[in-house]
């Protein structure tokens, strides 16, 4: 065990699976000579060479297309992208190629790729390096989105991620990459894409999150009433979620606030709400509230934790959604 | 290096006719980016400035010399290293300082920061974040005023009489040459009888794409109008150590763009002193290849050519300039730190529409917790 950081235990990972096996392979902008804009790639490029860490130009579309290609190839692509808000270069090879070669070719032709992509707000970014797109990935059938939000599920997460057949997209959220360190066995380990985990447990309302906005929700709970019981549920993927893990809870508590980063309108806590709906309606207690960002452009820094889904917003929804 | 140390223009140069004022006016504006620029990396350091930020010291001659082959009226685009571009264009340096400070008076009321510097009635259209994504906006700004001057007959986006054929200019940085939009653009540009439109495209060309050097990047970086060939479009090589040499080959090759309304493509050669971002360890090149090109200041260069040359300038004269430069550029932050913050209520919002939005999630619905509408009482 060792106490480690988002950012190391990714790194850590990333050379587990390396030296586990040579298809898998990295490229990005300046991740082998730089490390990464985030140094998440710190060290392999002296580890593993030039061929394995593969320095690309800055061209999103052509690190996407060939990371594609490297796939079909038999490899094991992990491509970074160094924002979320470079996505849309890359976004047609992605949705429109990567989702899709499975169904296309019968699935004789598969992807199995992880594409690296730090995602949300809270660093004093400005917009483009603060956005949190996984609902639109959610939503192209194909690809599998995968949000951790503490170092051992990072960890885990990503050595699933990387051995999985299908393409995933593995959003890091860069407001946790170095805030606190969590202990991490030196062995590795998996946690599997599709289960939530359940941080803490409850039975009077339900709390479903992910990201970042984990750890905001943790915060929050330590100013509740003592005698309000909330069972917080991260998660952890967001395509294909765990339906069953929230609808057990939710069905057990009659009350549920989701929390998220993203414009609230269409975000992934919608899609999250309506199962709710379908499959809890008979023992609601009161609406599915949500916590989540404005239906606005991501602000700049001056207003950007008015628009993050803070401490003292989540729990004035929770404390609303309890008393209804 | 590519640089050449400057030289006395020849007499006949387009640059040797100019006036003296043209010059120090060239001068000035060239001091003002520098010393503005060490004000923003001050500014920074004191985590005054939040997001990223990535100044323009040392290329400061690439957007003095390339306006001032200009008019008003042509239109400009580039990326996200735009405090220069956005001086040059004559924004007013309080109004860039506070942007960079997320405070109200600034160009974009404090919402989009160092990157996206707009200033329209100065026909800045923009700083832009995503690498090379600006250049197919560059080619539409050509195309709109030539589509202007041949189908409307007048000029409806601009609001100061602006010449029948204008010329637009986007810049980009030599990384942002890898892009495909980039590519897209130059191929739109010059297809006759279409799209052909009144288009530069500048590639500053400081060596560098963050980490990544040209030649680690880019295909026959040592020969890039093979890359304007591919597209028929004219091509020009130039450098920014000299800002007189710099005009001298611009200002003919931008007035044949303008008046053919045709496409151009220019490799600017240049250099930033300081790292990519605020927080760049440079360990992709040596000091020694910095101070080489700090040896070769355009700043120093043209100050040389002035007072010893043209003798137009005193060197008191040129202490004054700096001073002043200094002046504004201080006088720049503190109203940076008065000013105003964008309100919640006013801003968080705003212009994100037309008209406000009912699903906007309203403020004092959110601002302290969600409540549903089916909660209220
Ligand atoms: C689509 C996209 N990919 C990556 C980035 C991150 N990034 C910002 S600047 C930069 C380097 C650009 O270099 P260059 O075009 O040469 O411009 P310079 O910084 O030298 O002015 C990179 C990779 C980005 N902003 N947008
Ligand atoms: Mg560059």
């Amino acid at each position: 065990m060792a106490s480690l950081t988002l950012v190391q235990a990714i790194n850590l990972a990333l050379i587990q699976e390396m030296e586990a096996d040579d298809r898998v392979l990295i490229l990005g902008e300046d991740v082998g000579k730089n490390g990464g804009v985030f140094r998440v790639t710190e060290g392999l490029h002296e580890r593993f060479g030039a061929k394995r860490v593969v320095d690309t130009p800055l061209a999103e579309s052509g690190i996407m297309g060939s990371a594609i290609g490297l796939a079909m190839g038999g490899l094991r692509p992990i491509p970074e992208i160094q924002f979320e808000g470079f996505m849309g270069p890359a976004y047609d090879q992605l949705t429109n190629h990567a989702a899709r070669y499975r169904s296309r070719s019968r699935g004789s032709i598969t992807i199995p790729m992880t594409v690296r992509v730090p995602v949300g707000g809270g660093i004093h970014a400005p917009e483009l390096h603060s956005d949190s797109p996984e609902a639109i990935y959610a939503h192209t059938p194909g690809l599998k989105v995968v949000m951790p939000s503490s170092p051992y599920d990072a960890k885990g997460l990503l050595i699933s991620a990387i051995r999985d057949p299908d393409p995933v997209v593995f959003f890091e959220p860069k407001r946790i990459y170095r805030s606190f360190r969590e202990e991490v066995p030196e062995d590795e380990y998996t946690v599997p894409i599709g289960k939530a985990k359940i941080v803490e447990e409850g039975s009077d309302l339900t709390v479903v999150t992910w990201g970042a906005s984990t750890v905001q929700c943790i915060e929050a709970m330590d100013s509740l009433p003592e005698d309000l019981s909330v069972e917080l549920i991260d998660l952890r993927t967001i395509y294909p979620w765990d339906e069953e893990t929230v609808v057990e809870s939710v069905n057990k508590t009659g009350r549920c606030v989701i929390v998220h980063e993203a414009p609230k309108t269409a975000g992934f806590g919608a899609e999250v709400a309506t199962v709710i709906q379908e499959r809890c309606f008979l023992k609601l207690q009161a609406p599915v509230q949500r916590v989540a960002g404005f239906d606005t452009v991501m602000p700049y820094y001056k207003l950007e934790l008015e628009y993050l889904p803070d401490a003292a917003r989540i729990g004035k929804g929770i404390l609303e959604c309890a008393a209804y | 290096m590519g640089a050449t140390q400057t030289q006395v223009p020849p007499a006949d140069s387009l640059s040797a006719k100019l006036p003296d004022e043209t010059l120090v006016g060239w001068l000035k504006d060239m001091i003002l980016i520098r010393e503005f620029e060490l004000r923003t990396m001050a500014a920074y350091q004191q985590a005054k400035i939040g997001g990223f930020c990535h100044v323009y010291i040392g290329q400061e001659p690439v957007v003095v010399g390339t306006f001032a082959a200009l008019q008003h009226a042509d239109p400009i685009v580039t990326a996200y290293r735009d405090h220069g571009h956005a001086l040059a264009r004559g924004m007013h340096p309080n109004a860039c300082m506070a942007e960079m400070y997320g405070k109200l008076p600034g160009c974009a009321k404090g919402k989009g920061g160092s990157m996206h510097m707009f200033d329209k009635p100065n026909n800045l259209f923009g700083g832009h974040g995503i690498v090379g994504a600006q250049t197919p906006l560059g080619l539409g700004l050509a195309f709109a005023a030539r589509y202007e001057n041949e189908v409307i007959g007048e000029a409806i986006n601009y609001n100061q009489d602006a010449p029948a054929k204008r010329v637009a200019l986007v810049f980009l940085g030599d990384g942002a040459m890898n892009q495909g939009a980039f590519h897209e653009a130059l191929n739109l540009s010059n297809l006759p009888g279409q799209l052909r439109s009144p288009i530069i495209f500048i590639v500053e060309n400081n060596k560098y794409s963050m980490g990544t050097s040209i030649d680690r990047g880019t295909t026959m970086a040592h020969d890039m109008k093979v890359k304007a060939d591919a597209y028929g479009i004219d091509y020009l090589e130039t450098e920014a150590f000299d800002i007189t040499r710099l005009y001298d080959d611009f200002k003919p090759f931008a007035d044949a763009c303008r008046e053919e309304q045709k496409p151009g493509f220019v490799n600017l050669h240049c250099y930033r002193y300081q790292g990519h971002s605020m927080s760049d360890p440079q360990k992709y090149r040596e000091k020694t290849e910095v101070e080489e090109y700090q040896g070769n200041d355009a700043i120093d260069n043209l100050t040389h050519h002035l007072v010893n040359e043209r003798k137009a300038l005193t060197e008191d004269d040129v202490k004054t300039i700096r001073k002043d430069a200094k002046d504004v550029s201080k006088e720049a932050q503190k109203f940076a730190e008065e000013a105003p913050e964008p309100s919640i209520e006013g801003e968080l919002y705003s212009d994100v529409y037309a008209n406000i939005q009912p699903n906007l999630s309203p403020m004092d619905h959110y601002r302290h917790g969600s409540t549903n509408a089916l909660l209220e009482d």
